[in-house]
């Protein structure tokens, strides 16, 4: 088990180190191979060309790749400093780049707007989870019924329809028709209720989709497991039907589920990007799509790292759990 | 005292085995299949299952091979190891006096004309959809053979060798029960005319009247086109009755090598005696005589990890300790029989001399297996 | 007065897309405690769709639209189950009736401890601790023969080997002392040195609980080993029932000729060929009109043909405590079993 986590971590480590290079390829190189002058994408077009030159020279866009690429790693420990002429800017350690366009770091911005994105992933998750398995279980149970067909529909309906509309949708009814809520993100250090307010839209937006999703895949397989041998040999033991389905049933059918929502939740730390930008909600996403629109490529580079980092470390905890609650996975 | 030395005795076969003039079709000399284990930080190959072990055997034209053994005795790798469905570790595969070893893909393409498998499962082996005139035509179109009246013509002349209906060609393999698609894999085999048939467990997945059909059915081909079988199964009554000569495989080795009847008659390895004597005999009236039985104490050891020397010596009530430490090899006690044990049994019987005796033997077998003929009036 | 277990004219039809499927179609039997009674088959013969059914696992954990129809009546120890409260039948399941499974692997839960799952069926039905059940767990596995049980009570499914598995399972289905136990295809998926064990455990056990012992198999030589009396079935229905010597030594109905003949045997001389049965069992769905043996059978013409064809040939006795369902007559059958079938076998 350690041998594996060590093992895990370590191809993890390498993963990203890889990941790290082809992003900063795509960013940093790609644009000048094509002949684009990234130092002036920096700065703004109209900038003058004595403003690029020292763009060019503090950011150290003319050293050889393998420079760059070393510089960004070292930056990322032991932080770095930009410094051309008189100008000196400091980046602490961790140091995911600079955004001269925005004049801060990219760190700081990615830790402030993380825990909305976590806010957002991780109440959408509970929800989701909650509704859609249990309305997975349910058309299980009753399959054939109204309610399973209903429910189906709807779940259909959840997975087909884009996430603007929903949003949209409920913002309209709910914000600006019944006046219910206030449509506007309130950080939790403010208003506790504020925050809930304003997060419980993107919230149900978010895990209408999922939830969807989820109860589609719980029902096929509570399907499947309620025909194995062994719920049949739970039943002959005399056990009570809630017993065979809520506790037999149910460990085996917590399996799939499991693996979707790690890496589900992986990629939602990323950033949920259309969820984010329909509430206006300053999140990693937000900040993606922003920064992407100002060409705001440290910006860009350091959410992608870190969207890469949770989705791997999503799959190592997904496989860790599934160790522990299958016994038939050895993890050697 | 040794094999060797006690099969230099007097002691002529039950049965002498055929003379093989000529060259055998196949002839297998140390094959070997270890499939590695990796484990650790840098998954280094900590070990390996070692599925078959160090197997030497001819099958000879026109015969029928059978190979039976427990599950993981490494009977099925053997048979995807002879027709190359699987890469042997060690040794060598000669077909009609052909290394095929290791022949690539495209080297054993020819070769796959003259090799054709059976396989277990009638379900899982046919494309479900295909229709049965493509899944028996497929042979001809990949081997780019055109028979003399066309493929269709050749399929549904198959089709019926089979005893299955022509005109069913057009039909998809789930319209038709398991006896039936078995029929249909046989007429796939059969396409090219092969020389070697290996059958993979061909009848386990069918009910037994259907089975008895099979058996039958694979008897009437071996007649008619002159094949040669190697027929592997867990069945003891079935490999009995299909083979010419039996081998016994136990842990990836081959225990025992001999022709049907002296190998039923006088088991020399224990576990031939011990596998054959679980088996259970249809007769109720023999439900006092399972006294006799022996019964094997605990499992099959792991393949992974096999017992030194012998490796059949933790089950076997006669194991000494240099079963515990020299392994016996596979030796020719009599002519036509080969067993690998250190304190083999029935060796030391005299076999009777001449056919008055064996008459004699023969019919005291049958008082014995059949029971008393007085004692048949049903009790009321 | 009934017997200890008691079917009647029991019937067990599911409703499909292509039509209704008539698994069990009338069948009755009786059983008494201490007897062993083999019901004999293959595949799609109803046999254990009639194990499930007297269990009453066709109804339990039913969900959907698609219900089984039972009718008839089972009785066990005096209660009739198919009318009974649905709660009285799961709380005499596992204490009353158990059943041992063909494939021990699939049939225990791949996520808990043996230990756990046998410690499950205990308490269910007995008040007892955690501790103590464990303790009876443990004294079960040592029981049936499984080394070291303090310590594989621990264990995974996975980690006991097919025959390992198979004592735990029959464990589990001993814990509350049966009085009915079931066992379907208990050794089909073993080895046979491995399924010799099987058997002689099963043997020793009924001998030592005294309990009621149905087995279902497809192997002949299985029934011949455990069983008292036998009952082979065909297309949802008994052809043939009778005391096992009898069964096998005096068959009477053509079918079970077709079985003794398919079977290559350790226990005589090579035989030259089989005998097998011809053509594929009878559709469940459009059952062949009059006898479902007669598209089969090759004595379909030695009685009345219009009779084999049309009349469903009822159970009648043939000779002590043994019942054929063939239109043939006692001296017929006798005769081409004397003279036909036994001489070739």
């Amino acid at each position: 088990m350690l041998a594996y986590l060590i093992r895990r971590l370590f191809a993890a480590a390498v993963m990203l180190v890889v990941i790290i290079m082809v992003v900063f390829c795509i960013f940093f190189l790609v644009p000048e191979w094509a002949g684009v002058d990234i130092a002036s994408s920096f700065v703004g077009k109209q900038a003058d060309p004595a403003a690029v030159a020292a763009v060019r020279e503090k950011l150290g866009l003319s050293d050889p790749i393998f420079v760059q690429v070393w510089e960004f790693f070292k930056g990322i420990f032991a932080g770095r400093t930009y410094a051309a002429g008189g100008e000196v800017t400091h980046c602490a350690a961790p140091c995911f780049g600079y955004s001269f366009r925005s004049e801060q770091a990219v760190w700081p911005v990615l830790t402030d707007r993380l825990p909305v994105t976590l806010g957002l992933a991780l109440g959408a998750a509970v929800l989701w989870v909650v509704v859609g398995v249990a309305a997975g279980v349910l058309s299980a149970l009753k399959r054939g019924s109204l309610w399973d067909r209903g429910a189906m529909v709807v779940a259909l309906a959840g997975v087909s329809l884009p996430i603007y509309f929903t949003g949209l949708l409920s913002l309209a009814v709910f914000a600006f028709g019944l006046k219910w809520l206030d449509a506007q993100y309130v950080p939790l250090e403010q208003s506790f209720t504020g925050w809930l307010g304003g997060m419980i839209l993107p919230w149900i937006t978010l895990a209408f989709l999922y939830a969807a999703m989820y109860a589609r895949i719980t029902r096929a397989t509570m399907l499947e497991v309620l025909g194995e041998d062994y719920i049949r040999t739970a039943r002959a033991k005399g056990l009570r039907e809630h017993t065979v389905v809520g506790k037999h049933a149910m460990r085996s059918t917590m399996t799939p589920l499991l693996t979707m929502l790690g890496m589900d939740l992986g990629a939602l730390i990323g950033g949920a990007i259309l969820t984010e930008s329909t509430f206006n909600l300053p999140g990693l996403g937000r900040a993606i799509l922003d920064a992407t629109r100002n060409q705001d490529l440290p910006i860009v580079l350091g959410v992608t790292l870190i969207t890469s980092l949770a989705v791997l470390l999503a799959n190592l905890a997904v496989d860790v759990l599934y160790a522990v609650i299958d016994p038939r996975v050895r993890l050697a | 005292m040794t094999i060797s030395e006690r099969s230099d005795g007097p002691s002529p076969a039950l049965v002498p085995a055929k003379k093989h003039d000529g060259e055998a079709l196949l002839k297998v000399t140390g094959l070997r299949k270890h499939f590695p284990i990796k484990k650790g930080l840098f998954q280094r190959q900590a070990g390996a299952v070692r599925a078959v072990d160090e197997l030497d055997f001819e099958v000879w034209p026109g015969e029928t091979l059978g190979v039976v053994g427990e599950s993981g005795c490494g009977k099925s790798t053997m048979g995807r190891l002879i027709t190359r469905l699987l890469e042997p570790s060690a040794g060598t595969v000669e077909f009609e006096g052909r290394d095929i070893t290791h022949l690539g893909v495209g080297a054993m393409r020819p070769l796959r004309r003259d090799v054709q498998m059976i396989f277990q499962d009638p379900y899982s082996s046919l494309n479900p959809r295909h229709t049965i005139g493509t899944i028996v035509g497929a042979p001809f179109r990949l081997q780019r053979v055109s028979p003399a009246g066309g493929v269709r013509k050749e399929v549904q002349r198959l089709l019926s060798v089979v005893g299955l209906n022509p005109e069913h060609y057009n039909r998809y393999p789930h319209e038709f029960s398991g006896g039936q698609r078995q029929r249909v894999g046989i007429a796939r085999a059969l396409a090219l005319n092969p020389k070697l048939v290996v059958a993979d467990e061909p009848v386990s997945a069918l009910d037994v009247s259907i089975q008895a059909q099979v058996v039958n059915l694979l008897d009437d081909l071996q007649q008619e086109l002159g094949l040669t079988y190697v027929i592997i199964a867990h069945d003891l009554s079935v490999v009995r009755h299909v083979s010419d000569r039996i081998a016994v495989m136990y842990l990836g080795k081959i225990v025992e090598l001999a022709d049907r009847d002296s190998l039923y008659r006088a088991p020399m390895h224990p576990y031939t005696k011990a596998l054959m004597s679980a088996v259970p005999i249809p007769d109720p009236r023999r439900k006092n005589a399972k006294s006799g039985r022996i019964l094997l104490n605990g499992d099959v050891p792991s393949p992974i990890s096999p017992p030194s020397g012998c490796r059949f010596h933790t089950r076997c009530w006669k194991a000494t300790e240099l079963c515990g430490t020299t392994e016996p090899p596979l030796l020719e006690v009599r002519h036509g029989r080969q067993v690998a044990c250190h304190h083999p049994e029935n060796v030391d019987d005299p076999a009777p001399p001449d056919a008055a005796l064996l008459t004699a033997t023969k019919e005291a077998f049958e008082r014995l297996w059949t029971g008393d003929p007085a004692g048949s009036e049903p009790m009321r | 007065m009934t017997a200890f277990l008691d079917v009647r004219d029991l019937k067990v039809h599911f409703p499909t897309d292509d039509g209704l499927v008539k698994s069990v179609d009338g069948l009755s039997f009786q059983l008494e405690k201490g007897q062993t009674l083999g019901i004999v088959g293959e595949s799609g013969s109803g046999k254990s769709v009639t194990s499930l059914a007297v269990m009453g696992l066709h109804t339990a954990g039913q969900y959907g639209k698609r219900k089984a129809r039972i009718s008839g009546e089972i009785w066990l120890d005096g209660t009739e189950l198919l009318a009974a409260d649905p709660d009285h039948v799961r709380r005499l399941r596992g204490r009353e009736m158990a059943m041992i499974f063909q494939d021990p692997l699939s049939a225990l839960h791949p996520y808990y401890t043996i230990g756990k799952q046998i410690v499950e069926a205990y308490r269910i039905h007995h008040d007892v601790g955690a501790k103590a059940a464990r303790r009876r767990a443990v004294e079960m596995l040592d029981r049936v023969g499984i080394p070291q049980p303090d310590k594989r009570v621990d264990s995974y499914p996975h980690e006991f080997s097919g025959g390992m598995r198979q004592r735990a399972m029959i464990a589990m289905s001993l814990v509350n002392n049966p009085e009915l136990l079931i066992a379907d295809e208990p050794t089909t998926a073993l080895d046979v040195t491995v399924q010799a064990q099987i058997l002689d455990l099963i043997r020793d056990l009924q001998r030592e609980f005294g309990s009621a012992v149905v087995i279902i198999t497809h192997d002949l030589g299985v029934v011949a080993e455990l069983a008292d009396d036998i009952l082979v079935m065909y297309g949802g229905r008994c052809v043939e029932r009778g005391p096992a010597d009898e069964l096998f030594h005096e068959p009477r109905h053509p079918y079970t000729w077709g079985l003794l003949g398919s079977m290559p045997r350790l226990d005589r001389d090579q035989q030259e060929r089989l005998i097998p049965v011809k053509g594929s069992p009878p559709s469940l769905i459009n059952r062949p009109s009059g006898c479902a043996f007669n598209p089969r059978c090759p004595y379909a013409d030695v009685p009345k043909d219009d009779v084999t064809r049309t009349v469903r040939p009822e159970l009648t006795e043939v000779g002590g405590r043994h019942w054929a369902a063939c239109h043939m007559s006692a001296e017929q059958q006798k005769r081409i079993w004397a003279e036909e079938i036994a001489p070739k076998l």
